[in-house]
């Protein structure tokens, strides 16, 4: 039986975070009524000139620096014609050729090993109008303008993915860039973060891709795989019944768990293509370069080996407090606010992951802490200073999330500054010891569990103040001794 | 009233106290009732609210207040600028009854200098003429001989002009659609260098080339509509902050001639008024050189491909779903194309359906490229001319105006009265045109001066010294008893 090797390229549209439109000044704000985010140019209306937004460019530029990939200088907008009514003019503001973003690749890891897929173009183009088929009973498409004339950039990569967990790595990859990079917010229910997918499948071996069907409407990571591994298995069944696969577009069924035919491809379309008349072309000189480059943030790949190489965190602890942009700035500034080494570093993290990210509200790019990081700051640095213990900080840190009060107030306030020395813990130690002797004849008969009695009793009496470590030490001194 | 002859005069008149605002646009709408039902220069009129604004302003004259620099002076738009209060429908079926919610940038710039609007001008559907009989409304005759066009596409405009409705019009030029009514109706009109004249709320018909302009009785009036329309403004992607540059003297100043493209114009008249101006310009110390425009010879191609290819895009946006007409059909296409179908008249049917077949993917490089390599071959003939001139002169068309339904079956004959203004019109060069004088019949004749870029203001000097000379003020209809 043939044994057949899936191809897959994906392209995504993912939306720049500008304030406003492409072409004009209407807002991008999602959820707004429909139509309400709208003007003359946006709706392409007689008399109504289109002018670039140049943060769309600068953006554009960003991403073109982060995935490495070629920048072309002297680019243009071209109209796509086609007749429908989510294009206000009924031609589409896009790049053809050359793209602002040209040439680069993106590098994945599967089972351990990397993988360099191809990046083939990354254009900017204006987003179409949406259309809400069915309103009025059934009887009518209506179009809310609002998103049309949005700005979107179409990242194109080579036909490089072999297999539906590939492409789901790279997109999950792209993502994680564009978000970290600050020029999308990566959400793919709002559609803000969109991907196509062209799938095929050849006899392995062969050189020759097989017909290629384009999915579409796969808005979720699991979506992606999920179509994707039910479309090669669907090309494969096809083959091996003896069928032949047609060139086609079909969208994902979540409902049925089935890719279903949207339509054949007809005759390639001629969209008419050619240079916008009315839109100054886009030249990208060095300086325009190198503000991009400077406002580029530092990519999560390299935020991870930092984290693992000088903040001491294993490789899940840096993808945890890599996991969101705010996190991993919000890790940042607390360890270099502590000038952490290693072991500092370590320490900072395990806080962080058990206590802080709990209370943490993620939506979209932004993260809401629960404490700011200088008041962590305050916080931890008490306990390396040994003014309180780790148990200790984490009741203030509940205490400081609830009553929004700093660290050093409650500390303060309920008398815990101040730790307990050696010598005065020791007295404490031996006035347990004296005051529980049943409790000491049971120890050291060999009933090792009342240990944690004595550290209580201990704990208790420094009003939980004092080193448990220290105190587990001078325990054992004086019982085992 | 003893009607002012040009603009200058009546703001002289207005600021003097021997004449108001509204004298002066009832006297525009006196000519408005007693002609245009004949003339037919315009699609709109707002009598109401024109004589609101005049008295208006008035008041705040008679009060002391500080007025614009245009305040009391009534104008006319051509229809392709869109505006807030009057109707805009570019003379389409397919615009009927459309208002627009914004207003042009100039529309709204005149009017806060105190210009008031009288109506809207007529013009070949979407501009699309050269002699504003392909209006859906209806021809517009020529006020100095109403069996004549008064050329096009702004020739509502210039009718609307020389028939006295106000003292000038905003009109727009692709290839020609200025200085050729411009000529026809002896007016005086700039078509800018890109840039200096905003574009915003002017309904395109091709981008790379259209370029608004004023239509004035003389040429000082031109002067200042220039400086009065000109500026950056933000919400034209083309717009320019540049300055214009100061004006020339004459004397010394090197006026280039075409010699071959004179010999195509078969109309002596025009020849004679041509060499006439070359012995004014040399009595100002002007030296004159023969130059060349090696690749004018496919300039009329070059137009004609780009036109098609940008109207064919632009106009796809009229499809009867947001606004405008609308044909009612079950299904969305049938719509669409019922719609364009009976919306859209011949010539921009023509137009849209050439453009399309050069969009096509196998011949978008051939024809559209190709014609945006000829039109850079055409800009750097310009620039090599410029090394060795500082301006040129040629008559503004071959021939004076020629009769309604001349031409009507012939579109080429119709393309060709535009051969001698569309070279600038390609290579994006400021162009004048000012009469030179009448022909024996007694049809305006006009000069076209070219300029490198931003040289506007040593073009309008230089059109000042051949009014002095050749001007037919006196003529125009609106000063002349057979229309006043
Ligand atoms: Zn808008």
């Amino acid at each position: 039986m043939t044994r057949y090797e899936p191809v897959i390229g994906l392209e995504v549209h993912a939306q720049l975070l500008t304030e406003t439109k492409l072409f004009c000044g209407c807002s991008v704000a999602y959820g707004a009524e429909p139509n309400t985010q709208l003007c003359p140019t946006c709706l392409g209306l007689p008399g109504s000139v289109p002018r670039l937004n140049r943060r769309a460019v600068e953006l554009a530029i960003r991403v073109g620096l982060a995935l490495g990939c070629e920048i072309h200088r002297d680019t243009a907008f071209s109209r796509k014609h086609y007749f429908y009514p989510d294009l206000a003019s009924n031609y589409q503001n896009s790049q053809f050729e050359p793209p602002v973003i040209g040439r680069g690749e993106l590098c994945i890891e599967v089972d351990g090993v990397e993988r360099r897929i191809g990046i083939t173009r990354a254009h900017l183009e204006e987003d179409a109008a949406k259309n809400i088929h069915g309103a009025g009973g059934g009887l009518y498409t209506v179009v809310d303008y609002n998103r049309g004339g949005q700005p979107l950039l179409e990242i194109v990569s080579e036909p490089d993915l072999r297999s539906a967990e590939e492409a789901e790595l790279y997109l999950r990859k792209l993502r994680e860039i564009l978000i970290f990079a600050g020029v999308n917010d990566g959400n793919l229910e709002e559609g803000s973060f969109r991907c196509d997918a062209n799938v095929s499948i050849r006899p392995v071996g062969q050189e020759k891709f097989g017909t290629r069907v384009e999915l579409k409407n796969i808005n979720s990571f699991r979506f992606v795989r999920r179509a994707i591994e039910f479309e090669i298995a669907r090309q494969e069944a096809v083959l091996a019944s003896g069928g032949a696969l047609v060139q086609e577009t079909r969208t994902w069924n979540e409902n049925v768990g089935q890719t279903i035919s949207m339509r054949e491809k007809e005759s390639a379309q001629d969209y008419r293509y050619f240079e916008s008349p009315e839109l100054p072309r886009i030249e990208i000189d060095d300086e325009m370069i190198e503000r991009a480059r400077a406002q580029l943030p530092e990519l999560p790949d390299a935020i991870r080996a930092r984290f693992i190489e000088e903040l001491g965190l294993t490789p899940y602890d840096a993808g945890v407090l890599t996991s969101h942009p705010g996190i991993a700035r919000y890790f940042d500034a607390v360890a270099s606010g502590m000038k952490a080494d290693a072991k500092l570093g370590k320490r900072i993290a395990n806080f962080i992951q058990s206590e802080v990210l709990r209370d943490t509200q993620i939506a979209g790019l932004d993260a809401k802490f629960p404490v700011t990081p200088e008041a962590l700051i305050e916080l931890l640095s008490m306990v390396e200073a040994r003014t309180i213990n780790l148990n200790l900080a984490k009741q203030v840190f509940h205490e400081m999330v609830a009553s929004g009060k700093s660290a050093a107030a409650i500390v303060e306030e309920k008398g815990l500054g101040g730790g307990v020395d050696e010598a005065a813990l020791e007295a404490e130690v031996l006035k347990v010891i004296e005051k529980n002797p049943s409790q000491v004849e049971q120890y050291r008969g060999g009933k090792a569990a009342v240990f944690g009695f004595f550290v209580g009793q201990v704990m208790r009496a420094t009003r939980g103040q004092a080193d448990p470590q220290l105190v587990q030490a001078l325990l054992r001194k004086h019982l085992d001794g | 009233m003893s009607a002012p002859r040009d603009l200058i005069e009546a703001l002289e008149s207005l600021e003097a106290g021997t004449l108001t605002a509204s004298e002066l646009v009832d006297d525009a709408l006196g000519r408005i009732e007693a002609h245009d039902g004949e003339i037919g220069a315009l699609l709109a009129l707002d009598a109401e609210g024109a004589r609101e604004r005049a008295r208006t302003i008035d008041e705040k004259r008679k009060s002391g207040e500080t007025l614009g620099r245009l305040a009391g002076i009534p104008f006319t738009l051509k229809d392709n600028f869109v505006t807030k209060g009057l109707p805009t429908t570019a003379a389409s079926k397919m615009l009927e009854g459309y208002r627009a919610p914004f207003s042009a940038t100039l529309a709204e710039k005149l009017e806060a200098e105190g210009a008031i609007l009288l109506g809207k001008a007529n013009l070949d559907e979407f501009a699309m003429g050269s002699s504003t009989e392909r209006s859906a409304a209806h021809p517009t005759r020529n006020p100095w001989d109403r069996s004549r066009v008064p050329g096009g596409s702004s020739g509502g405009s210039a009718a609307a002009v020389a028939a006295g409705y106000g003292y000038f019009s905003v009109g727009s030029d692709t290839g020609g659609s200025l200085r050729q009514p411009a000529a026809f109706c002896g007016l005086n009109t700039l078509k800018p260098t890109v840039g200096v004249f905003s574009r915003y709320g002017l309904i395109q018909l091709a981008p790379s080339l259209d370029q608004p302009g004023p239509l004035t009785r003389s040429v000082r009036d031109l002067q200042l509509l220039t400086e009065v329309m000109r500026g950056h403004d933000p919400l034209d992607s083309w717009s320019s902050k540049r300055e214009l540059a100061p004006a020339r003297d004459i004397q010394g100043l090197r006026v280039g001639i075409l010699k071959p493209a004179l010999e195509r114009v078969e109309h002596e008249p025009i020849r004679d008024a041509h060499d006439a101006v070359l012995e004014t310009l040399r009595a100002h110390g002007a030296e004159i050189v023969e130059i060349e425009i090696p690749h004018a010879n496919i300039a009329l191609p070059t137009y004609h491909a780009i036109v098609a290819a940008e109207c064919s895009s632009g106009m796809a946006r009229y499809d009867g779903v947001r606004y405008g007409k609308r044909v009612s059909k079950d299904e969305l296409f049938e719509m669409m194309e019922a719609t364009r179908a009976q919306g859209f008249g011949e010539e921009v049917k023509r137009r849209i359906l050439f453009g399309a077949y050069l969009l096509m993917e196998e011949n978008v490089e051939r024809f559209v490229q190709g014609a945006r390599r000829a039109r850079t071959l055409i800009r750097r003939d310009f620039d090599a001319a410029f090394e060795r001139c500082d301006l040129f002169v040629t008559p503004t068309t071959a021939t004076p105006a020629f009769e309604l339904d001349n031409r009507g079956d012939d579109p080429l004959a119709m393309y060709l009265s535009d051969y001698f203004t569309l070279p600038a019109s390609l290579a994006g060069m400021p162009a004048v045109s000012t009469p030179m004088g009448v022909d024996a019949d007694g049809l305006p004749l006009g000069i076209q001066l070219v300029g490198a870029p931003f040289t506007e203001a040593t073009l309008l000097r230089v059109a000042a010294a051949i009014e002095e000379k050749h001007g037919i003020l006196d003529r125009l209809p609106a000063l002349n008893g057979g229309i006043g």
